[in-house]
């Protein structure tokens, strides 16, 4: 059972994590609809920002910080390294069967 | 067979605490949906990947309006407000109170129903656009809309865009399915019942939904079997893993949102 008693005593913690998320989404829309950087620097910046939201979700939302430190590393290194197998498996493949267009790379 | 029976005895009468704590030191149910929830993320990260392999090394389409963007932003916050009354819902279940319980989870209910409303009328408009998929059906301005040549010049587009949307899509509609029926059991089953055979009749026959519906009455199967044959009052426990699910959609969609939406604002 999740510990209860530690927790109830800080819901205020999850409003504010629920704020930061709704920032962060706002700044987000910002960037994106005003086109603020080029295509490749924009992938990046919101794929950071995705990645601290989801760090929040996980953390707080789904209780892995509060959770026994065994637990907490097994799941995020095993997910992590499944998809970074996935990026060095797909991409180079990509390129190498459909290159980019005379270098044209994000639209 | 006597030292079978001994051995039995001394499991049986083995004092609290003598048992092996477990591994990751929470309960079964727990640990097996991170366990699904870890499988289930590779799916959906090879449907992103799959998305961002086409996007790289294909002339991407930018079809998003501000109206699109809108849509999705206010998916987003029903989405994230979720979530929080998800955790007032776990809350709320471990001190023993099923009222609010009830009433943290119909919220949550309501949010991901608005989301999936919203979404709905997102997909009938690209679709009335023109930005269909072989197989869907396709209401008379799909041929002239602003987005039939994307449909025709990059099938891509639609087919990753329908893909990845439509398996978060389906995951929100299982995940307010689950809700309900940790919410409020057998009783939850009319609903879902009313709810496919109205919307089948309801919605007309050129829109994908007529046919969409169709998932509601599968649910209703599976769910109609699971309640009947292990009827059971759900404890905090139940409350706390479907909280996992639930926060595990909304953190899907954390990747979609950017890279699907706002990766593909229209340039004006």
């Amino acid at each position: 059972m999740h510990d209860a008693a530690i927790h109830d005593d800080s819901k205020s913690q999850y409003f504010w994590v629920w704020g930061a998320l709704l920032v962060l989404t706002a700044i987000e829309v910002v960037l994106g609809y005003k086109q603020v950087f080029e295509p490749i620097r924009m992938l990046q910046v919101l794929l950071i920002l995705s990645i601290i939201k989801s760090a929040l979700i996980i953390g707080y939302f789904m209780h892995l910080k509060f959770e026994k430190a065994l637990m907490r590393w097994m799941l995020v290194i095993s997910v992590t390294a499944c998809f970074i197998i996935m990026y060095f498996f797909f991409f180079p493949d990509a390129g190498r069967v459909l290159p980019p267009p005379n270098g044209v790379g994000l639209q | 067979m006597a030292d079978a029976a001994l051995q039995h005895n001394a499991v049986e009468h083995s004092l609290p605490g003598e048992y092996e704590a477990p591994l990751f030191g929470a309960y079964s149910k727990k640990v097996g949906m991170w366990l699904f929830l870890a499988s289930d993320s590779l799916t959906f990260g090879a449907l992103l990947f799959a998305f961002s392999y086409n996007r790289i090394y294909t002339a991407w389409p930018t079809p998003f309006h501000v109206a699109s963007i809108t849509n999705a932003t206010i998916m987003t916050a029903c989405l994230l407000s979720s979530s929080l009354t998800m955790v007032m819902a776990v809350f709320a279940a471990q001190r023993s109170d099923r009222t609010w319980t009830r009433y943290w989870l119909l919220a949550t209910m309501a949010f991901g129903t608005a989301f999936i409303v919203l979404h709905g009328m997102e997909w009938t408009k690209l679709i009335g656009e023109g930005l269909t998929i072989p197989g869907f059906p396709r209401p008379a301005t799909a041929a002239t809309g602003e987005l039939a040549d994307v449909s025709k010049n990059v099938p891509q587009f639609p087919a990753t865009f329908f893909g990845l949307t439509a398996m978060h899509m389906l995951h929100v509609t299982i995940g307010v399915i689950y809700l309900g029926v940790v919410a409020f059991r057998k009783w939850f089953l009319p609903v879902i019942a009313v709810l496919w055979i109205g919307g089948y009749f309801l919605i007309p026959s050129d829109n994908i939904f007529h046919y969409g519906i169709h998932a509601l009455g599968l649910a209703l199967l599976v769910s109609a079997v699971i309640l009947f044959l292990k009827p059971k009052d759900y404890d905090a426990q139940d409350v706390e893993v479907s909280g996992l699910y639930w926060h595990f959609v909304d953190l899907v969609w954390m990747f979609i949102f950017p890279l699907v939406y706002l990766m593909s604002t229209k340039i004006t």
